[in-house]
């Protein structure tokens, strides 16, 4: 039963929950609007706010000096790669554990689970060494690869909370019915499915764009995705604001955009389906 | 009910996820404890063979190992008291009824979507610039002198910047799992007579011990390796070397890699215990 609330009481939680939210977006909002600004605007002092000569001039720059196009290809192979790869390993992992499920799937998730917990830093000489032995250094499919190996936990274990939430009476009916495995799997199980694999499709997309342990350590120049492309900015070179947030405002805007219809699924995602 | 036969089948589709996993845990494992164990300076006489426990004694007594080790605490500690007290806050608030509650939630979730190195440099840069940063202007604007961030206070803006990244996704969590309490509990005690307080501490807060616990195991995971956010901003100088970072400098910039890979030893037995504990309470969970 909802409770009745008075229109003022809304009005004050409205207000202080604007402010909040506002002051914590404050910092992304600033570095968008710093990009439309020229270099001049963006460190007047007092700082103009909205009424500024709106120009897209630095967008251009960025563009022209650091070839912003490839670094944005790297981040999609390198993200969008590794997350195909990562669901097509784990959708025939997590359909079994959560259909055929045996006195060892706990342990197998939680085993799983923990090679998520594993310091990067830790192994970060020996993956290094390996890449230089394979020649693969600097390159796109190392990346892929180590991203896909880093995620496919979480894939696992969110692709697991979802197909463990289709009803085993379906598949109990169908095969009553005389359907073999592939039906099953074609006909049943791949429809009530696609939302929960687009969910962590997208989610894991989030993480291996953000991804910059690896990222920064495994590549120069071939490879190297938008991560690297905005940490290449810190060098006293590129200290010019204008130009810093436009590149910034690249680098986050498709994955803002992205994260804000995952929000549900992150809480699933991230707290290995604890928290639901 | 499952056959014999999709018994072997679920079998087989398992194989490729769990060897994969198998293989990416063994192998530079492995190599990591090898190379602990020996004297070895790619560009200084490559590998000298067996120096056994030395890398894990001198990485310990190096002047350098518990500063970092104290930071790594402070870090991780700041954080996690600033996400969880402001996260619980703001779940609680979020949780009210008001206008445009879907839009306050997309704000207060964004900066967790923002990458590493974005967040570190436009912090860095735009506002704890001692000369052109926005803090700048504001301690001015009052007649103050700006407060040169990353090199006065250091570690607590990492801290400020860290706890940006993740205070939305402790809110996002506690307020997942705020919105699961049945509000006709709270109704009832406060028909009872149980003050706003008193409705807190003993209904709504017991509820939340549980995901309070996961968000402070998972951010203690993400955050013992956090790396970007000082790479980008100090680099580790002025007393930021966290232990993560400690090791990332042993390894690939001053290339002492028998040293480096004790110390990553060191780091993933502490990482462990912790996920020892995350892991004991998602384990529960799937017996449901």
């Amino acid at each position: 039963m909802a409770r009745a609330v008075t229109t003022q009481r809304k009005a004050i939680n409205t207000t202080i929950a604007w402010a909040i939210g506002l002051l914590i977006f404050f910092p992304i909002l600033w570095t968008i609007l710093t990009s439309f600004k020229t270099e001049g605007e963006a460190v007047a002092n007092p700082p103009v706010f909205l009424f500024f000569d709106w120009t897209l001039e630095n967008y251009a720059v960025v563009q022209e000096r650091s070839n912003y196009m490839r670094f944005l290809w790297n981040s999609i192979i390198i993200a969008g790669g590794s997350t195909l790869l990562g669901i097509l390993v784990a959708v025939p992992a997590a359909w079994s554990m959560a259909f055929v499920p045996s006195k060892r799937t706990k342990d197998i998730l939680l085993w799983m689970l923990s090679t998520k917990m594993l310091p990067a830093v830790g192994v970060l000489y020996p993956i290094y060494l390996l890449c230089i032995e394979l020649g693969v250094l600097d390159s796109r499919a190392a990346l892929v690869v180590i991203l896909m190996l880093i995620n496919l936990p979480i894939i696992v274990w969110m692709l697991y909370t979802y197909f463990r939430e289709i009803p085993g009476e379906i598949l109990e009916a169908a095969r009553m019915d005389g359907a073999g495995l592939k039906e099953e799997l074609l006909y049943i199980l791949t429809p009530m499915a696609v939302p929960g694999i687009a969910s962590t499709l997208l989610l894991n997309f989030i993480l291996a764009w953000n991804e910059a342990f690896w990222t920064l350590n495994l590549t120069a120049v071939d490879a190297a995705p938008l991560t690297a492309f905005i940490a290449s900015y810190s060098s006293p070179e590129g200290l010019f604001f204008a130009k810093l947030s436009a590149a910034s405002t690249m680098a986050i805007a498709p994955i803002l955009i992205l994260g804000w219809f995952s929000q549900k699924q992150l809480v699933r995602g991230l707290t290995f389906g604890a928290v639901k | 009910m499952a056959t014999q036969h999709s018994r072997t089948a679920a079998r087989i589709m398992m194989t490729p996820a769990v060897f994969l996993l198998l293989v990416w845990m063994l192998v530079p494992l492995s190599m990591t404890l090898w190379f602990s164990f020996r004297r070895f300076l790619p560009l200084r006489g490559g590998d000298q063979g067996f120096v056994w426990f030395e890398n894990y004694t001198r990485f310990i007594s190096s002047s350098s190992f518990w500063p970092a080790v104290q930071t790594t605490l402070v870090i991780v500690g700041g954080v996690l008291l600033v996400s969880i007290v402001f996260g619980i806050l703001l779940a609680l608030l979020l949780d009210q009824p008001m206008w445009g509650q879907g839009v306050v939630r997309i704000l207060v979730i964004a900066p967790f979507f923002v990458m590493p190195t974005v967040s570190a440099l436009v912090w860095k840069n735009m506002f704890m610039d001692p000369t052109n940063g926005l803090f700048a202007h504001l301690w001015r604007a009052f007649g103050a002198d700006p407060v040169v961030w990353l090199s006065d206070v250091p570690t607590f803006s990492i801290i400020m910047i860290v706890s940006w990244q993740w205070l939305p996704f402790a809110t996002l969590i506690l307020l997942t799992a705020i919105q699961s309490l049945d509000s006709e509990q709270l109704e009832a005690a406060e028909m009872d007579g149980a003050g706003p307080l008193a409705r807190f501490g003993f209904i709504t807060l017991p509820h939340l011990s549980r995901a309070i616990t996961i968000v402070i195991l998972i951010q203690t995971i993400f955050l013992l390796s956090i790396f970007a956010e000082i790479f980008v901003t100090t680099g580790g100088a002025f007393g930021t070397r966290t232990l993560t970072y400690l090791i990332y400098q042993r390894v690939l910039e001053s290339q002492n890699v028998g040293l480096g890979s004790a110390g990553g030893v060191y780091a993933i037995i502490l990482a462990n215990i912790v996920a020892l504990f995350l892991m004991r309470i998602v384990g529960k969970n799937l017996d449901r």
